[in-house]
């Protein structure tokens, strides 16, 4: 009998170690992990998404699949509400991109960043100023005086999305030059590059991946970007120039600066071992070529951030949103 | 109204009646809703509510003229037998409950059961028929939808202790 | 001259074994993802295409459009065999085809459908060939304002048509309306209708709609008149196939409009949807069979389903030239495209000659196998109507679910969908016409949001859908169209008072 007992003790001896083995070591996925893209298919984040899915089946970066769902509802609150509903599921992560703050602030739903633990900042993507190449003005300054003459609220601005980052864009050009634009939203961005092709709107705030191919063609010039500095991407594009040549629009008298977060966020009570797993796995994704290609070919900022920092700069934003929103009107009213 | 004759049943009057009113009901709820969203043409021409708001009121406007025009109706044909709705029941509270279950179930051992129970309750097959094809159809739905297609689909303790 | 010698090398490089394995692997899975609810053709695609990783970009896309014209062909079966259109350009489809399917013709349906299919994606392709650079800049042509007017005129080509008391079917295509409308409106960035719901945030999808009122509506239906799937003496064999073809000559006019119809659908980034109403309606009106359509004609069959492939074939191209996508298949597509660092835009045709004219040899092959897949299909599909009602029913509502569940991942879109089975078969039974709702829920929103952008553009000034003649005209047809039959009575009475 004993002997016996000795036995069942040192198996649950072993059996309680092994399990302390298991919780140190690093956690992993052990289903297919979902990838929450709260916009439609084919835009930015959707694209951003799909690199990433495609980079880490090619390159076997995780065991298990992973599949991207599109969660566009109610300017991607569909997607927010489900990841902050999620609780500790580990298998869940989202790409945000303004609507993060933009949604919550606009429609009123009940979310906050803060229901959802920060993981990691891939990305910040650009704003350009646009115009149709027919079009004379070339620099910052024509544009602008061009407005200014024109009757008020005749030249229209093309973006995506109302009460977005392109209106919150518009809104901050109009109080930096004092003219006035009509603001036309439209679903996606490269509808509305080719709104600006055809003349049907005047300027647009397109992403640079958006718009690069017009540019490419010579149907669209590019003014000035929404950025503190130039862009980094040497190559030449059309005309001679590439998007090092955009100056920025501070330069130029317009003083704005605006850049969209591309940025990774899982569930509430994600633990901490489950947040390393998947920093670790985006810094793979970001050292595979695949990935250096994507970012050259949308003109990317490629600030990467984590943990603290990322939350910090999160919060940020948060509260520069609130004043850019609250300011120009877009809050959304009590009740609705 | 309670005898069970063959050929009794509600009159298509009585229900086209109610499905008008309810139509109605629906067009109201869509004024209400869009008063609250603002119909006015704003500056930026119409807003949120505008244009939801005329539509709820064509609505009403015409199942007002529906409501009348079936009631002038002086035919008082059946709208179906109770024997009839009776069938149409015995389809419509088993996938009620099955789509009320799902939640909590999962997609599969719900569907298992449905399939299982309308199999045998109204076709009368024998039970190996039954368990091959209310097995049979789960499994292949779980091979197609979340191995090769990664569609993942609802799932319930029963999957979360098998680990899938 | 030169675009041929270009199609003649990209013919070459579709021929490669590997490539020709590439198209029927894509066929094939297309029309499984065609045929399964819930497994749209964009997701279809999204979800493939991290697998086309490994392979050279012309045979990843070969892949990718062969799996679009399998989703595209699948989507048929359904909307005839079970009355569930998993698309929305298939829903007018059923219209003659689900009939055709109960008097035991679903042989006949199928083969029509696919043929149909074919000739209109032939067409386009061969437009897309010929007039490609024509077509880019004609597309740039159209802003809201012209966007709105061939919304309307889809409209109007439609309405006005069915044989249900009219206020019944006003009353129908505004429920349509009400419901588009639910959810965040895209103008003003607010919610409207959802009354705090957050269930409701993402509105009410087609597909949901569509598999509760035609789906579960029609099951509900046969209920009630005992467990019998009509339509078990489907003929299974092939011959159905050549008989089938013999008929379809005679309807060279139908087919020929729609394919017009849908080509000019197509480019106006209007799409498959409007194209395949707009078709039906016309040539409900303008054939002489028109008093049967609905009933099981076999021309209601062609009609739509020419259109709608003639104008999702000719949606490529604003895709390839203007890098704007036509439908959501379209826009992961265009993703998949980028990803391999191909840009779409005016210079691919300049730069990646050897691509496109791939893809658009792959085009004339892909639909060519495509065609071949499934009509050597036809009788597995026809023979799915001998499955006895009590085995296939329920798995059609396990497979409606799945497919409702599958839109947004979430159990609320499954109870809307048996609620709107029940609503169905309610409206059904009381004689409101089903389509018009349909076609309001599937364009209600964007006529709105091209309506109101429109406004926005011209600050409220109505002038702007009668503002250059490409507008006027399109809203002058839409008119002529809505008031045809007045405008036919008139005519009448004309020459009998003149005689």
């Amino acid at each position: 009998m004993k002997h016996s007992v000795l036995h069942v003790a040192l198996a649950t001896v072993a059996l309680f170690g092994a399990g302390t083995v298991a919780a140190n070591a690093a956690w992993e996925p052990v289903r297919p992990v979902e990838f929450i893209v709260p916009a439609g298919t084919g835009g930015g984040a959707d694209q951003m998404a799909r690199t990433i899915q495609g980079i880490v089946t090619k390159h076997g970066l995780m065991k298990q699949p992973m599949v991207v769902i599109n969660k566009s509802g109610g300017a991607g609150g569909e997607g927010f509400l489900d990841v902050k509903g999620s609780g500790n599921n580990p298998h869940k992560i989202i790409i945000t991109l303004s609507n993060l703050f933009t949604t919550p602030l606009a429609t009123g739903i009940p979310f906050n960043w803060k229901d959802m633990t920060p993981v990691a900042m891939l990305a910040l993507d650009e704003f350009v100023l646009w115009v149709n190449a027919e079009k004379l003005y070339n620099t910052v300054k024509d544009f602008v005086d061009a407005v200014k003459q024109a009757p008020s609220g005749s030249m229209k601005m093309g973006g995506t999305g109302s009460k977005q980052e392109d209106q919150i864009i518009t809104v901050a050009v109009e109080k930096a030059t004092g003219a006035k634009f009509t603001y036309i939203p439209y679903k996606g961005g490269g509808e509305v590059a080719v709104q600006l092709v055809g003349n049907h709107v005047d300027s647009t705030v397109n992403n640079p991946i958006e718009a690069v191919a017009q540019w490419r063609g010579g149907k669209l010039r590019p003014l000035c970007v929404f950025d503190g500095k130039q862009m980094d991407y040497d190559e030449v594009i059309a005309d001679g120039k590439g998007w090092k040549d955009i100056p920025t629009c501070k330069s130029q008298g317009l003083d704005m600066e605006y850049l969209m977060l591309r940025g990774i966020f899982m569930g509430p009570k994600a633990t901490k071992d489950q947040v390393e797993y998947y920093i670790d796995l985006f810094k793979k994704v970001r050292a595979t070529p695949e990935w250096q290609d994507f970012m050259k070919s949308g003109a990317f900022n490629t600030t990467f951030l984590t943990g603290a920092d990322y939350a910090k700069w999160v919060e940020t934003e948060e509260k520069r949103h609130e004043t850019l929103m609250k300011e120009a009107g877009f809050l959304a009213t009590a009740g609705n | 109204m309670t005898t069970n004759s063959p050929d009794a049943g509600p009159t298509h009057k009585a229900v086209e009646a109610g499905v008008t009113l309810l139509i109605a009901l629906f067009g109201a709820i869509v004024i209400y809703g869009s008063v609250k969203a603002g119909i006015n043409w704003g500056a930026e021409g119409p807003r949120a509510g505008f244009f939801p708001f005329y539509v709820g009121i064509f609505i009403i406007a015409s199942s007002a003229i529906n409501l009348w025009n079936g009631l002038r109706d002086g035919d008082d044909a059946l709208f179906a037998e109770w024997g009839q709705l009776r069938q149409v029941m015995s389809v419509v509270l088993p996938t009620a409950i099955y789509v009320g279950v799902m939640p909590f179930t999962g997609l599969y051992l719900a569907s298992i059961i449905f399939i299982g129970w309308f199999m045998r309750w109204l076709g009368k097959y024998s039970w190996l028929v039954v368990t091959a094809v209310a097995l049979g159809m789960p499994i292949v739905t779980y091979l197609i939808f979340e191995r090769w297609f990664l569609v993942p689909l609802p799932k319930g303790p029963i999957e979360e202790w098998l680990g899938l | 001259m030169e675009e041929l010698v270009n199609l003649f090398h990209g013919f070459a490089v579709a021929l490669q074994p590997f490539n020709i394995m590439v198209m029927i692997l894509g066929i094939v899975l297309g029309v499984i993802i065609g045929v399964l609810p819930g497994l749209g053709g964009a997701n279809g695609v999204a979800i493939l295409l991290p697998l086309t990783f490994s392979m050279p970009p012309t045979s990843a896309i070969i892949m990718l459009s062969c799996i679009y014209w399998g989703a595209l062909f699948g989507g048929a079966i359904t909307s005839i065999l079970f009355n569930i259109p998993g698309e929305p350009w298939s829903v007018a489809t059923t219209f003659d085809g689900y009939p055709m399917a109960q008097q035991g013709k679903a042989g006949e349906a199928l083969t029509a459908a696919f043929t149909s299919s074919f000739v209109g994606a032939l067409f386009a392709v061969v437009m897309i060939t010929l007039v490609a650079p024509l077509v880019a800049s004609f597309a740039l042509r159209f802003g809201p304002a012209e966007k709105f007017a061939v919304y309307f005129l889809a409209f109007c080509s439609f309405v006005g048509l069915s044989k249900e008391p009219p206020f019944k079917t006003i009353a129908a295509m505004m429920i349509g309306f009400a419901l588009a409308a639910v959810g965040l409106d895209s103008i003003t960035g607010q919610l409207r209708l959802t009354f705090g719901s957050t269930e409701l945030l993402n509105g009410f999808d087609f597909l949901i709609a569509v598999i509760g009122l035609f789906g579960i509506g029609e099951i509900l239906l046969t209920m009630e008149e005992g467990l019998a799937f009509r339509g078990g003496k489907a003929k299974i064999d092939l011959r159905v196939v050549v008989q089938t073809w013999k008929q379809m000559p005679q309807y060279w006019i139908t087919s020929l409009r729609s394919c017009l119809i849908g080509c000019w659908m197509g480019i106006t980034p209007a799409g498959a949807t409007p194209a395949s109403f707009m078709s039906y309606g016309i040539a409900k009106r303008v054939s002489k069979h028109g008093h049967n359509f609905g009933k099981g004609e076999v021309e209601g069959v062609i009609a739509p389903e020419t259109a709608a492939h003639a104008a999702g074939t000719a949606a490529l191209l604003p895709m390839l030239s203007l890098g704007v996508p036509g439908s959501p298949t379209a826009a992961v597509l265009l993703g998949g495209l980028l990803i391999w660092g191909l840009q779409p835009g005016p210079m691919l045709f300049v730069e990646q000659k050897e691509f496109v004219w791939g893809l658009i040899a792959s085009m004339y092959l892909g639909n060519l196998v495509g065609l071949i897949v499934v009509l050597t299909c036809v009788p597995v599909f026809a023979a799915i109507l001998r499955v006895p009602f009590s085995i296939i029913a329920p798995l059609i509502l396990v497979l409606c679910a799945i497919g409702a569940y599958s839109v947004h991942s979430s159990t609320f879109d499954v109870v809307m969908m048996l609620v709107f089975g029940v609503v169905g078969y309610l409206l059904k039974k009381c004689n409101y016409p089903l389509a018009p709702l349909v076609l309001a829920i599937v364009l209600g929103d964007k006529a709105e949001e091209a309506f109101r952008q429109s406004l926005l553009g011209s600050q409220g000034s109505l002038g702007v859908f009668f503002s250059n003649t490409l507008v006027g005209t399109i809203m002058v047809l839409g008119l002529v169209a809505l008031f045809w039959s007045l405008i036919q009575q008139g005519y009448t009475r004309l020459r009998t008072a003149v005689a």
